[in-house]
């Protein structure tokens, strides 16, 4: 091994050994950096596994959803349209959609009701979504009654719970019957809420949109890559205000960083003056201090990152859910699926290891710069 | 202003960089003024310790700029679901005027950094400390430019808005772009090799032989800088084709994603690893004549020629392996 | 007396003014160390002062023009009571300070205008300090306090720890290998902060009032070890007013200093 690298060795060795020897002096200063690892770590990686959620939903979602407007609001589509878009060439697939939305006084919840594409709810049976499930106490075999928005009752059998995986997206939802929805709804024969279409080739997207705005002047097309930008900036928005009331945090830290290196024990300034009296140089003290603020935040960042892994994906992240998730009766109780993400990592580093190097950076010098015959003078 | 983590903290490391470079400032201008290496009075003596503060700083600021230089790619490549037709990097970068330059600027500001760290190096190792003033007054030109690479993050983050139609790297980087990058791309693929393997063949000689002779240190830097801008073209122009394997995919970045398993970090790191020793290299060569200096800078040059030297071996072969095991096929039949 | 002076050595600590001499060397050569007959001079100080608080009201000059030779592989002890400057004359020697004016050459070298980072790396190679409080680091073994000064070296680490165990092996400390600092025994530990100062085989052996904190028998303990180092022929400097040190046999010139200045015989 070079001579730098064993000098490297020896620093760290020695780091770790006076680490261990001030153990109550460094653990004040590692809990609150692990605290706000813990944090911001928290806050990243939630908003994350929810930008990853509805990513995944989208990933299924159709390329183009076609609604109508009626004065600037969402209207039903009339009877005839489907047919007239779906020669158009690029459009690989068009079907009418239906849905709503259904108030629970029982609960007093919003409930959303779909008609799957391929129409396999058998009539009079109900698949729900597992908040529902849970809040209802539904289970596969027993049954519901509605009272619809015309005032009539309506009886269904519980077929199904949909998975808990897809819960985020799922949570309020009941799959229903086409006849069973228009009958519930008093929805008017052949008519829709909206249009999906899928495009084959990503890249016509936009032009097949264009088409669509002059072919029916009295329809807004919506693109997933919009609603997919749409969900991008709301999570990174709700991540940077976090963030934002973090940063009186980070702020925090970074002065109690400089405190805590400037102000030394007399047991440090005396090991300081020894290391300097029997051969140490300035360098090698900084280097070794550097050793130091490294090692800190090395073990800081692994136990609160891990510990916000823990939090965020084995425990629902509690305590963050109420501000990046929204409000919601129904609430989505719900595991996240892992996932880390590298920039993130590089972003949680800068916001945390970085205040903290560039904190102490002038402390360490001041007691590198110790006299090295302080300690014959004593 | 696009509000988002990474942003913050790109910015929060260049208000740092500057910050620090600015509070050095008034003692780097005291340097310049009182600096006496043969005088004994208090105030050389807080200079000198002072010197020890200063190098630190400069080093930390330096490891940041490389840090913020791999965020800011990666952050670009991140937002580029947020902008109309952008689909990595470039899109964003495109997304207004200030990004690439913003881009260009911190890869500037790196380099100057190596070349400082390099005279910072060969100077504390002579006993009466030659360069120092010299030194100084350079640290005074980082300044500026590293409150140009916040200022144009600023400017560049400032003017971000999401749905901006942009172009994304299928346009900028193809054929009929006008401008430098899209030049690159339009190279013939056998021109752009040709060129792309002797500058590289010629950097990597220059340097092998300074490492062996101590001779030629100036052409190291010019030739390292020279096969940096080659690299880059080449990668644009062939390189990322093949690893792509899709004959108008230019883009320098996409190669950085996961998708391609990371190849373009095996490019980039040897890369900038070898000009940052270039310039190195090149940067001590005027003071190689400095009495207490003849026999630190040749040391130095050499180790750093030889790591020049290696580092564009690896790129090439990198390059190279990357050509050959790629299923696309521009050249020949 | 003791208590101005006491007031003078807190102030060093805030702020030393060090003048410069003239001019400083260039072109550090290597480390080589010559051959040295007894007797050569090895280190020579010419007119050398040192101030504390230069410029200040309190201005205090505790060397006042010191102009000494030093010769290689013998034991000198420098004598005179407190405040008579000899422990500032012993830093300059061993290159922790800087004089004020003056020239310090070691091997006719002028070393005394070097910066610290070209100070400490001839100090590391050539001088081992034992110093009057010992100084061992609190809380570790007296193991990794021997090899504490051979760490910036970068030697490998299994040969710091041969060298170390050899040395302690030598003074009798084998079995206190693993004991920290703190369990030691005054003698033990000024034993372990004489290994310490050998780690790095220095040429010179520098020990401030090295009995001061001993009882008789670990005083005598200490000459016997002195005995062997001149016996060895390493060059000892030691600073004492212990009369079993400077009337010991084992040392060969005594330099008698009073005020900051030698006292002629």
């Amino acid at each position: 091994m070079s001579p730098w690298f064993e000098k490297q060795r020896h620093l760290i060795d020695f780091t770790l050994a006076s680490l261990a020897r001030r153990k109550g002096r460094h653990l004040g200063l590692l809990v609150v950096f692990a605290l706000l690892v813990f944090a911001l770590a928290s806050a990243m990686l939630f908003a994350h596994a929810l930008r990853h959620e509805a990513q995944q939903i989208l990933d299924g979602a159709p390329e183009i959803v076609l609604q109508k407007l009626v004065a600037g609001r969402h209207d039903l589509i009339p009877p005839g349209t489907i047919e007239r878009i779906s020669g158009m060439r690029g459009v690989q697939q068009v079907h009418g959609r239906l849905w709503g939305y259904y108030y629970d006084p029982v609960v007093k919840a919003n409930y959303t009701f779909l008609v799957p594409p391929d129409n396999s709810i058998q009539p009079g049976t109900l698949v729900i979504g597992p908040a529902l499930a849970r809040q209802r106490g539904l289970a596969p075999g027993t049954g519901i009654s509605l009272r619809s928005y015309s005032g009539a009752l309506y009886s269904f059998a519980i077929a199904a719970v949909l998975p808990q995986a897809s819960e985020l997206a799922s949570a309020d939802l009941l799959l229903v019957s086409e006849a069973d929805f228009r009958a519930f709804f008093s929805y008017p024969a052949d008519h829709y809420t909206d249009i999906a279409l899928s495009v084959a080739n990503p890249a016509e997207v936009r032009n097949i949109a264009n088409k669509l705005a002059k072919l029916l002047p009295d329809s807004r097309p919506i693109l997933r890559e919009e609603i997919q930008r749409t969900y991008a900036s709301i999570f990174d928005w709700r991540e940077g205000i976090m963030l934002a009331l973090l940063s009186a945090a980070i702020l925090a830290f970074a002065i109690l960083a400089w405190d805590k290196a400037s102000g030394l024990s007399a047991d440090e300034k005396r090991e300081i003056g020894i290391l300097k009296a029997i051969g140490w140089e300035t360098g090698d003290i900084i280097k070794m201090k550097f050793w130091e603020g490294a090692l800190i935040s090395l073990i800081a960042f692994l136990v609160g990152f891990i510990a916000a892994y823990v939090h965020v994906f084995h425990f629902g992240a509690p305590l963050f859910e109420p501000v990046l998730k929204g409000w919601s009766v129904l609430y989505p109780r719900f595991v996240l699926t892992p996932v880390i993400d590298g920039l993130q990592v590089a972003t949680l580093f800068f916001f945390t290891v970085f205040p903290f190097l560039a904190a102490t950076l002038v402390p360490i010098w001041r007691a590198a710069v110790t006299d090295p015959d302080a300690v014959m003078r004593t | 202003m696009i509000f988002q983590p990474a942003i913050i903290a790109l910015l929060l490391a260049s208000t740092v960089s500057v910050a620090m470079l600015l509070a050095a400032t008034p003692f780097a201008l005291d340097v310049i003024r009182h600096w006496n290496i043969t005088s004994g009075s208090e105030r050389q003596l807080q200079l000198e310790r002072r010197t020890y503060l200063f190098s630190t700083l400069a080093v930390f600021v330096m490891a940041t700029q490389l840090l913020s230089l791999l965020l800011f790619v990666f952050n670009a490549d991140k937002m580029s679901v947020m902008f109309v037709g952008a689909m990595c990097a470039v899109g964003t970068l495109n997304a207004n005027a200030w990004g690439f330059p913003a881009l260009i600027a911190q890869m500037t500001v790196f380099f100057l950094a190596a070349g400082w760290l390099a005279v910072n190096h060969v100077d504390s190792r002579a006993p009466d400390y030659p360069l120092t003033r010299i030194k100084y007054a350079a640290l005074l030109v980082l300044l500026p430019a590293v409150a140009a690479v916040l200022w144009l993050q600023l400017k560049y983050f400032a003017n971000l808005r999401a749905d901006v139609i942009t172009s994304c790297c299928g346009s900028l980087f193809s054929e009929d772009t006008k401008g430098l990058t899209g030049d690159m791309a339009a190279l013939p693929p056998l021109a752009a090799m040709v060129a792309f393997y002797a500058t590289l063949g010629l950097a990597f000689a220059t340097a092998a032989f300074h490492a062996q002779t101590g001779r030629g240190g100036v052409w190291v830097a010019v030739t390292s800088l020279a096969s940096f801008g080659a690299a880059l073209a080449g990668i644009i122009s062939f390189v990322s084709l093949y690893i792509y394997e899709h004959p108008h995919h230019h883009c320098p970045f996409c190669i950085l994603k996961p998708e391609y398993d990371w190849q373009g970090y095996w490019l980039y790191v040897p890369l900038f690893l070898a000009t940052a020793c270039g310039v190195g290299v090149g940067a001590v060569q005027p003071f190689r004549r400095v009495d207490s200096l003849r026999q630190v800078i040749p040391a130095l040059s050499a180790r750093l020629a030889a790591i020049a030297a290696v580092s564009f071996l690896l790129f090439t072969a990198v390059a190279t392996i990357q050509i050959v095991r790629s299923n696309l096929v521009l050249l020949g039949s | 007396m003791l208590a101005t002076l006491d007031y003078h050595r807190s102030r060093l600590a805030s702020g030393v003014t060090v003048a410069r001499s003239a001019s400083r060397p260039s072109g550090l050569g290597a480390a080589r160390r010559p051959d040295c007959t007894v007797g050569a001079s090895m280190i020579e100080l010419r007119d050398v002062k040192k101030a504390f608080n230069q410029g200040q009201h309190n201005e205090y000059w505790a060397l006042s023009g010191i102009t000494l030779n030093l010769e290689a592989k013998r034991v000198t002890a420098l004598r005179g009571p407190s405040g008579s400057g000899k422990t500032t004359l012993l830093t300059l020697i061993g290159c922790l300070a800087r004089p004020t004016s003056g020239r310090v050459s070691l091997h006719g070298r002028d070393i005394s205008g070097l910066p610290e980072r070209f100070l400490t790396e001839i100090r590391r190679q050539t001088f081992g300090f034992v110093f009057q409080q010992f100084n061992l680091i609190r809380g570790m073994s007296a193991l990794e306090n021997v090899m504490l000064p051979a760490f910036p070296t970068g030697r490998a680490h299994r040969e710091l720890v041969e060298r170390a165990d050899a040395l302690l092996e030598r003074l009798r400390l084998t079995h206190r290998r693993d004991a920290r600092a703190e369990w030691l025994s005054g003698g033990e530990q000024q034993r372990v902060a004489i290994a310490r100062a050998l780690i790095n085989d220095p040429e010179v052996l520098i020990a401030d009032e090295p009995t001061a904190n001993l009882d008789t028998a670990l005083a005598k303990e200490f000459m016997a070890i002195l005995e062997g180092f001149g016996a060895e022929g390493r060059t000892v400097i030691l600073t004492s007013h212990d009369p079993l040190v400077v009337e010991s046999a084992a040392v060969h010139r005594v330099i008698d200093m009073r005020d900051g200045l030698l006292v002629e015989q």
